[in-house]
């Protein structure tokens, strides 16, 4: 028997969250005043679920790195948000909506979770609408609805291309309210060091002030982490720049389990990257794929031809260009999931039809798409033998119409017009699925430490849908750990205010101070950057799109060894008691070294390629889906969940089975 | 309502209203003296009822000078508390990237029509006042009895160069000032006249139009007599 | 491409700060402006220098941290984008760049270029809301429509970043624009309409508070704004508290 206890009521699927919530204790108004609640991280998961706790009365004190909550990076989310409300008619319902994510997370997330995290999606929705969410409508003032990559419905809520922004906004004002009734304490510019745990429990953390440099202890009777992903282990991700792991990774060293770390979502369609001195990644909205053609020319002198600048891509005729997707998946074609995607390009740069001077970076070619919607305009339009030019002038107007503010900012980066020449992409580093291990109560392996949004790795198995991160942040922070946290709490009641001056608070300072010092004193001879571009090539080669036991052996020797030089040989600038960015960073890095090697090793030890995770000798051998991923049921329908021993490479892996009562384990096919 | 009119916003109200108010003022002062262009007589009976009639002398003439006054004070309480909202200046500031030059130098402006009223005041209203009220003169005739003064008055005014030329700068400075000032007017009203094309192109229009016929009429008087 | 740069240096709030001036050489065009920065960064901490601190996060322009003054305007001289989006591209070889954080009493220096803009937070804790439980119990979303022509502007209002690019371009120091955007956006809104008397004075109250300038419409807020909220919103906020002051 694990010792993870997955927690997962009883009962048909449909009826386990009604009837759980049924039957969990709760706190009375009156004590809700007397309990204290942290929360780290003021993104959509926390944030949101600052607003609920404190409006049911629970005292929070919320934390941010950033100058304001409404800085956190859910603001860069573009797409939309999906929720089962079946406007449109289209056959959508919880339980479509629950398959589909099951699905295309490759059957690695857990049904009863996901059950209710289609459950909730609706309610969602009402909630951000009722906030004052501007969500796009239609001309009778209704709710509008577009679709998204791996499904078969319109279900997908969208604010034009900033609906994360949107929805962050919403869970900010709903914080506004609560900071204005005094019912949250709002600690901008601040950063959690550690967790600090009383008798086992979670009471509190040690924080640093980011202005004053002032170390602070904060106690409460729960901690619930809500920090966001960790793609920045890559160094270059999609991800904001203060975007780490640090929290995830303090409470996994207290006992908390990380799981499966190397589950992570590597994004198709991103501007690729143009010299060394880059900083982060852009991403453009997959809709993109449903317009674009993605190729590669066939033949080699051609790349040479357009790396060198003697060719442009728009000299290549139809037959001089590879479109690759089209060739490998007739049937999906450019429409392949995103993890099918960024490998298949993957594949080609590595065999060097790469068409930018790095050699990363693929066509995302519009041509097509614009002709096809200009002859249409000008049928509709009426106007016979209209010119090539006419056509292209109307097509672009449509694409313009649909995809104007993506072109915009392409152009502004790459400084090409999109609609004259084909864009360039390459995959990034976008999303993580796994992160730290909670049950049903999203409560991590120590008792009142919760643990929300993308920093847990519930929902999504081993691949993301579109769309469905906003989702899950917001049914987390709104509407389940509000209820779940009070059947913890409700044994709190009689313990009254925790101290801070307790001897483990003081202990947990002192190694947070004692770290910091080391940073500051330490002269060595390279920067903190020097650390984090070193451990993101490694991860990048070796853990990244695909991965092979050798490459991973070789990841994790290199990775401790990186790690071992920096604890010798990392300089940070500035003292510890100011404003220290590099002091920050400093910190955030360490723990992106002792995660990427737990990384690696979860990499390893999953000898199947599922989801993002794809492991080279795990593939179809023939027949049709020759050379496409193979999953393995049979040995790795399980969680890895991570126990912390010291090292990383040390770390014990702790399987949670997975059963699959509802749905039926099939293979993905897009051929 | 107390509260809004200490409020940012509630001043900007205010200083719309007056502004307003004292444009149409303008209007209504270039339409009596266009007519010193046309017809003297004209002219003088219209200065004379102006001059004469109670509406014009103890409800109208307060509120003006109510209005000038209260325009001229709070621009100058505004421009020292707006000065006030930015300790440290800009090393390097390129305002002319995204900003007319007329609508961040208004109090410039201002006090350069300031000035010219200070002229206008010693120049016409002071010796009116003091012929009406004091001398207690309602007739408005010529001391030698001979018809309206108001014309002759005019006409003596506009002989000195000096003054012409001053004048002249002072309606510069009022086109510049009403450049941005008239929509500025209707956009602090919550009209938004930045966005009304045809509401801009009047004020346009009017910015240029009242100053230019006033520095007309100066220089028709100099050159005519 | 070889720049001169003029930064400002402040070593706390408390210090007084000055112009200081760095070289850096072998720039990209295609790099973004905060690239340069990390450039400059890397050469100060490797000669043993403390580097220029400045607030960024996403890079990608929507999370509004960025917030540097380049060359007299705020995000620097191109329109539409954030100082992160902003690329070398837009300079030229031998260019003296002059760089300084956004200024106004409202948003006193923290460090070097970094700012303290918490004044907006407060505004928004004085009224950016709707009042609505978190129950998930509200009526259903298609309960009430809205025409599509409110929502969008009420969108377009409501893409506010929060950088504070037109408190640091008005000659004023005036928040009328990030007030406004707010105001109006519940302003618009059917949801927004029980609580609008309160919200439009008491955000506009704590605005004067915080001593932000007051508005002469010059428009170059709207200029430099990176995502162009119309001035529009300012005279509807304008509307929203005259409407206000009446109605109580």
């Amino acid at each position: 028997m694990s010792v993870l206890d997955s927690k997962v009521p009883k009962g048909p699927l449909k009826n386990k969250w009604t009837d759980y919530k049924n039957h969990i204790d709760l706190v009375n108004p009156a004590n809700k005043r007397n309990i204290d609640v942290i929360v780290v991280g003021t993104g959509l998961a926390g944030g949101s679920a600052c607003a609920t706790l404190a409006e049911l009365g629970y005292n929070v004190k919320a934390f941010a790195y950033q100058d304001s909550p409404r800085r956190a990076h859910s603001i860069a989310a573009q797409g939309g948000i999906n929720a089962a409300k079946n406007y449109q008619g289209d056959g959508d319902s919880t339980y479509r909506l629950f398959y589909d994510t099951v699905k295309g997370g490759d059957y690695r997330s857990r049904e009863a979770n996901v059950y209710r995290l289609a459950e909730v999606s609706a309610n969602i929705i009402d909630q951000c609408v009722a906030q004052g969410v501007p969500f796009a409508r239609d001309y009778g003032g209704l709710l509008d609805n577009r679709s998204f990559g791996g499904v078969l419905v319109s279900r997908t809520f969208y604010a034009k291309g900033q609906t994360g922004q949107q929805l962050l906004l919403g869970a900010y004002s709903a914080m506004n309210r609560q900071i204005a009734r005094g019912k949250i304490e709002m600690h901008n510019r601040h950063e959690m060091l550690d967790v600090v745990k009383v008798d086992g429990k979670a009471r509190g953390i040690i924080a640093r002030n980011l202005i004053t440099g002032e170390i602070e202890r904060h106690s409460a009777h729960a901690v619930v982490i809500a920090s966001g992903g960790y793609g920045n282990v890559f160094f270059l991700s999609t991800n904001a720049m203060g975007s780490n792991v640090s929290a995830g990774w303090k409470i996994h060293k207290k006992g908390a389990f990380f799981a499966n770390p190397c589950y992570t979502q590597i994004h198709p369609t991103c501007i690729p990257r143009s010299g060394d001195y880059q900083s982060k990644l852009t991403l453009m909205s997959e809709s993109l794929r449903n317009d674009g053609r993605i190729w590669v020319p066939k033949n080699m002198e051609d790349v040479m031809a357009i790396r060198e600048g003697r060719k442009k891509p728009t000299d290549l005729s139809e037959d001089e260009r590879d479109y690759y997707l089209e060739r490998r998946y007739p049937a999906f074609g450019n429409l392949v999931p995103r993890d099918v995607a960024s490998r298949a390009a993957k594949e080609r740069c590595d065999a060097g039809y790469g068409v930018n001077a790095t050699g990363e970076a693929v066509y995302l070619d519009f041509a097509s798409a614009i002709t096809r919607y200009g002859t249409e305009q000008a049928k509709i339009q009426n106007i016979k033998n209209a010119s090539e030019a006419k056509i292209y002038e109307l097509g672009q107007a449509i694409v313009e119409a649909k995809y104007g503010n993506l072109f915009q900012m392409y152009e502004k980066i790459v400084d090409e017009n999109p609609y004259k020449t084909p864009m360039m992409i390459y995959p990034a580093v976008h999303y993580t699925m796994g992160g730290v291990w909670v049950d049903y109560n999203l409560m991590t392996t120590v008792p009142g430490l919760y643990c929300i949004g993308e920093a847990n790795f519930s929902d999504h198995g081993a691949n993301r849908l579109g769309a469905s991160a906003l989702m899950q942040g917001l049914a987390d922070g709104y509407f389940v750990l509000p209820y779940t946290i009070g059947d913890y709490l409700s044994d709190d009641i009689r313990t009254g205010k925790i101290s801070t001056d307790s001897p483990e608070f003081i202990e947990a300072e002192k190694e947070a101070k004692e770290r910091l010092e080391f940073f500051v004193t330490n002269k060595g001879e390279h920067s903190v950057d020097y650390y984090h571009k070193k451990l993101g090539k490694i991860m990048w080669d070796k853990c990244g799109m695909s991965r092979n036991e050798k490459g991973l052996k070789e990841a994790m020797a290199e990775i401790k060894a990186l790690r071992e030089d920096f604890w010798k040989n990392v300089s940070v600038p500035g003292g510890m008691n100011e404003m220290n960015p590099e002091l920050e960073k400093a910190g955030r890095v360490a723990d992106f070294i002792e995660l990427g090697e737990l990384f690696a090793k979860d990499a390893l030890t999953r000898e199947e390629s599922c989801g993002g995770h794809f492991r080279e000798e795990s593939v179809e051998l023939d027949g049709e889906q020759k050379g496409e991923a193979k999953r393995n049921d049979k040995d790795f329908a399980f969680v890895s969940a991570w126990e912390y021993k010291g090292e990383p490479a040390d770390a014990v892996l702790h399987k949670e089975e997975l059963e699959f009562n509802d749905i039926e384990l099939k293979q993905r096919s897009y051929k | 309502m107390s509260k809004f009119f200490t409020s940012s916003i509630g001043r900007k109200y205010a200083m719309a209203l007056s502004a307003l108010f004292l444009m149409f003022f303008l209007l209504q002062h270039f339409a009596i003296n266009i007519l010193s262009v046309f017809s003297p007589n004209a002219f003088n009976e219209a200065s004379h009822f102006m001059g004469t009639f109670w509406v014009i002398q103890y409800v109208m003439q307060p509120i003006l000078i109510f209005g000038v006054m209260y325009h001229f004070i709070m621009g100058f309480i505004l421009e020292i508390k707006n000065r006030n909202a930015r300790v440290v200046k800009y090393a390097k500031n390129n305002g002319s990237a995204n900003s007319s030059w007329m609508s961040r130098n208004m109090i410039y402006s201002g006090l350069a029509i300031l000035g010219f009223l200070v002229l206008h005041f010693i120049d016409f209203w002071i010796p009116e006042i003091n012929t009406k009220y004091i001398q207690g003169d309602m007739s408005g005739l010529l001391v030698d009895g001979e018809g309206y003064r108001y014309y002759e008055e005019l006409t003596h005014k506009f002989v000195n160069p000096l003054r012409v030329g001053a004048y002249v700068l002072a309606f510069v400075f009022l086109s510049l000032h009403l450049m941005h000032g008239f929509s500025s007017a209707f956009q602090s009203s919550g009209v938004s006249s930045m966005r009304k094309e045809k509401l801009q192109a009047f004020g346009k229009a009017y910015a240029i139009i009242i100053p230019l016929g006033f520095i007309l009429i100066a220089l028709f008087h100099h050159f005519n007599h | 491409m070889n720049l001169t740069l003029k930064i400002w240096r402040q070593k706390d709030s408390k210090t007084k700060g000055q112009m200081v001036d760095y070289k850096v050489t072998d720039i990209s065009e295609h790099m973004s402006f905060l690239e340069m920065m990390d450039v400059l960064n890397e050469q100060l901490i490797n000669a043993g220098e403390e580097p220029v601190a400045f607030d960024h996060d996403c890079r990608e322009g929507i999370c509004g941290m960025c917030s540097m003054y380049i060359n007299g305007e705020a995000h620097g001289p191109d329109r539409g984008v954030t100082t992160c989006q902003l690329h070398m591209r837009m300079f030229k070889d031998g260019d003296t760049i002059t760089i300084e954080p956004f200024r106004a009493k409202a948003f006193p220096v923290i460090k070097d270029l970094v700012v303290d803009r918490s004044s907006f937070d407060r505004i928004q804790h004085a009224g950016g809301y709707i009042s609505v439980n978190t129950s998930g119990n509200t009526q259903d979303a298609n309960a009430t429509p809205i025409s599509k022509h409110d929502a969008d502007e009420a969108m377009d209002a409501a893409t506010c970043i929060g950088c504070g690019a037109c408190v640091a371009t008005c000659k004023n120091s005036s928040a009328m624009l990030f007030v406004g955007a707010k105001v109006s956006q519940y302003a618009l809104l059917p949801q927004g309409q029980v609580e609008a008397t309160d919200r439009v004075k008491n955000m506009v109250a704590q605005m004067d508070l915080e001593g932000f300038g007051n508005c002469s419409n010059t428009g170059a807020c709207e200029i430099e704004c990176p995502k162009g909220i119309s001035l529009e919103n300012i005279a509807r906020m304008n509307r929203e508290l005259l409407k206000a002051t009446f109605k109580s």
